[in-house]
């Protein structure tokens, strides 16, 4: 373990979560060795959330989550709120499904929040299925997080037995199950609607929209709400302090906090609860309260600033701030809170197709564009890399990838060239955005990199194809 | 023939029981197979067709999805290298080649004693701990190549590596198969109560009470 003075902040018991300073919503808990007990949670306010809920009705708790604007932190950013509005009236059984699946390249926060405060969780959770009016919830983690699972399960028991969940809770009529569910590997099931099918004891594939919230249609054909560890993991804080206190962190259109994982190349890489919305990559990554700057002093060259599947970022989008509408306009996404900072040893190639070959491994195999494509994809990297690449290699990738995501691709812009940014999102010829997402290392990399492609292709393409055509006409 | 031992017969049980439809428990099942014997076997895809209510083709079908489903057998510690970007990044490469070295396998495969599987590992969720690795599904944070040589020490002379791993994870290093040491206990007691969806017709009684 790394203990140099570069790794203040950092706690031992919660690897790689950096203590900073900065308002403490939801990792004010991770700092103590015994956090994920029931003890240390009712010691620390624990479950006072769920006790104001219930002397609450349930509108009115929906109410207070709709005016906080807390917004989904797994991804795509949807109001928590409104996407609770949606399931049809009339319409029973509704079920809850939480999304721990976190497999996102980069992403580390969800893994936290379960293994080191996995009550808090159960407790947005519980207050959720109040405000929903559920009798059941559904706590999908991800396959490979044994000691996610384990923490959970036994918060789980705890609860159960203290009178949190279950039948009457806290001497109430409210009763709800809250069951562990846990996956076997597969990126694709992040997706809701693959979540879904995978809890129906199936494949894991997204489903055909629309319908395109399964809050219409969901597990079991019923009306079900997917939501985020992270987006759960604020209600407690939420109720026990209300909408309007929330309100007083982060920026007006995105309220809160945010956990961002940075790793890469910076001094001080960790996982930091940060405003919303008010921070910038710049402070994020050379801020002394935060990662201090990359390593040896060396130049960035390139950051990724929400995930695998974002478009990539460079020097010149520093400063902008860390806020859902300001990055997608620059031609990006904050997505899971991923950031990787690359220096400028990094090989550009190289690093596309590393984040490449996780989408072809990942690809479900459902819709033929991705499927055949990001294998493709990978191979030209591939070739390219070993010294096989051809001249034409360059223009066969954005086509492969124009045919994945039809017209100008998301990008950061480019001052020397005089390329404008293009907004997220891509558009799509798939069911879901994983494909489509295939194509942002690449679009990135030779728009700003091309240089580095073509000195590494040196072959000839096998037949020149422009020379035989002018022949035929002439 | 039943494949599942006395005891996990009872376990399978009981997970069904917590879901509305059974065929949901078929992953959990699949897992709980795993457990017992180290990988998925015919016996066992069988069982948990009968018990989920679908055919063993179909349990076949789902579980070839999900990589961390073995349909051969694999050794007792599965050892997965990130080696996605942000491993990448700080030396994810050189752990690879210096675990394919030292176990002295190729990716994918056994070693001859049976105690090693290797794999490559898609992002396991440790990015700010680069470079990373896991056994059984258990971590090992900023991990170096000596600190791989330590862990294949401990592991062959039968003792838990695990306080050199991820702080925060202590105990026993369980065999491959097991992922939780602790299984989710709903007392019969304290259920709500778990019905088909087709048996609901309205709200749960209880909101008609609390408001």
């Amino acid at each position: 373990m790394v203990e140099s003075s570069l790794q203040t902040g950092y706690v031992k018991h919660a690897p790689g979560f950096v203590e900073n300073e900065g308002p403490k919503l939801i990792t004010s808990r991770f700092k103590h060795a015994d956090s994920f007990t029931l003890d240390k949670y009712l010691s620390t306010g624990g479950y006072e959330g769920l006790k104001s809920s219930l002397n609450r009705s349930p509108g009115q708790v929906h109410d207070e989550v709709r005016e906080a604007s807390l917004l989904g932190r797994g991804g795509a950013g949807f109001p928590a709120g409104i996407k609770w509005g949606f399931p049809p009236e009339g319409v029973w059984p509704r079920y809850l499904v939480v999304n721990g699946d976190e497999s996102e390249i980069g992403t580390y926060k969800d893994r936290l929040l379960m293994e080191r405060d996995p009550h808090q969780l159960i407790e947005g959770v519980l207050i959720a299925c109040y405000a929903l009016g559920l009798s059941q919830a559904f706590l999908y983690v991800r396959g490979e997080m044994a000691l996610a699972q384990e923490r959970i399960a036994l918060a789980l028991d705890e609860a159960y037995e203290a009178g949190y969940i279950g039948k009457n809770i806290l001497d109430t009529k409210f009763s709800v199950d809250v069951v562990m569910h846990w996956g076997a590997g597969a990126y694709i099931v992040g997706e809701e609607t693959a979540l879904i099918e995978s809890l129906e004891g199936k494949r894991g594939m997204p489903r055909l929209k629309p319908p395109y919230f399964p809050a219409a249609i969901g597990l079991y054909g019923k009306p079900t709400i997917v939501n985020n560890v992270e987006t759960l993991s604020n209600l407690p804080w939420i109720l026990n302090n209300g909408a309007s206190a929330y309100k007083g962190f982060g920026s007006e259109s995105s309220p809160g906090t945010r956990m961002f994982a940075i790793s890469g190349h910076v001094k001080r890489p960790g996982v930091y609860e940060v405003e919303h919305g008010v921070t910038t990559f710049r402070e994020l990554f050379y801020g002394d309260n935060f990662c201090r700057g990359i390593r040896d002093d060396n130049e960035l060259k390139m950051f990724i600033p929400g995930g695998g599947s974002a478009p990539w970022f460079f020097q010149e989008q520093l400063d902008l701030p860390l806020e859902a509408s300001a990055v997608g306009a620059a031609g990006s996404m904050l997505g899971s809170g991923a950031m990787v900072v690359m220096d400028e040893t990094t090989d550009a190639v190289k690093a596309c197709l590393s984040v490449v070959r996780f989408f072809a491994r990942e690809s479900c195999g459902k819709c033929s564009p991705c499927r055949e494509g990001t294998t493709w994809e990978e191979k030209i990297l591939q070739r390219i890399l070993d010294g096989d690449g051809r001249p034409s290699d360059i223009d066969l990738l954005l086509d492969i990838g124009d045919n994945i995501s039809p017209g100008p691709y998301p990008a950061a812009a480019f001052s020397d060239e005089g390329l404008d940014a293009v907004p997220f999102p891509p558009s799509q010829t798939t069911i879901c955005p994983l494909g489509p997402s295939s194509v942002a290392p690449i679009v990135s990399a030779i728009r700003r990199f091309r240089n580095e492609f073509d000195s590494l292709i040196t072959r000839r393409d096998p037949i020149p194809l422009s020379l035989e055509v002018e022949k035929v006409v002439t | 023939m039943a494949f599942f031992n006395e005891e996990n017969e009872e376990i399978a049980n009981e997970i069904v029981g917590r879901y509305p439809v059974a065929r949901s428990a078929l992953i959990p099942l699949l897992h709980l197979a795993q457990e017992q014997e180290g990988w998925i076997t015919k016996p066992a895809m069988e069982q948990i067709a009968e018990l989920t209510d679908t055919t063993s083709v179909e349990v076949l079908g789902t579980g070839t999805f999900y990589e961390m489903f073995k349909f051969h057998p694999v050794g007792k510690y599965l050892i997965k290298v990130c080696t996605n970007i942000s491993c990448q990044l700080l030396g994810a490469d050189e752990l690879f080649e210096h675990v394919k070295t030292a176990l002295d396998v190729e990716e994918g495969s056994t070693t001859e004693d049976g105690l090693f599987t290797f794999e490559e590992a898609e992002c396991v969720a440790a990015c700010t701990e680069a470079p990373c690795f896991t056994v059984n599904y258990r971590y090992f944070h900023r991990a170096t190549p000596e600190l791989f040589d330590e862990v294949v020490v401990d592991l062959k002379a039968g003792e838990s590596p695990l306080s050199k791993g991820c702080a925060d994870d202590q105990g026993v290093m369980p065999k491959h198969g097991t992922l939780s040491r602790v299984r989710q206990q709903i007392p019969k007691t304290r259920s709500a109560g778990i019905k088909h969806p087709e048996e609901i017709k309205g709200p749960p009684s209880w909101i008609e009470e609390v408001v």
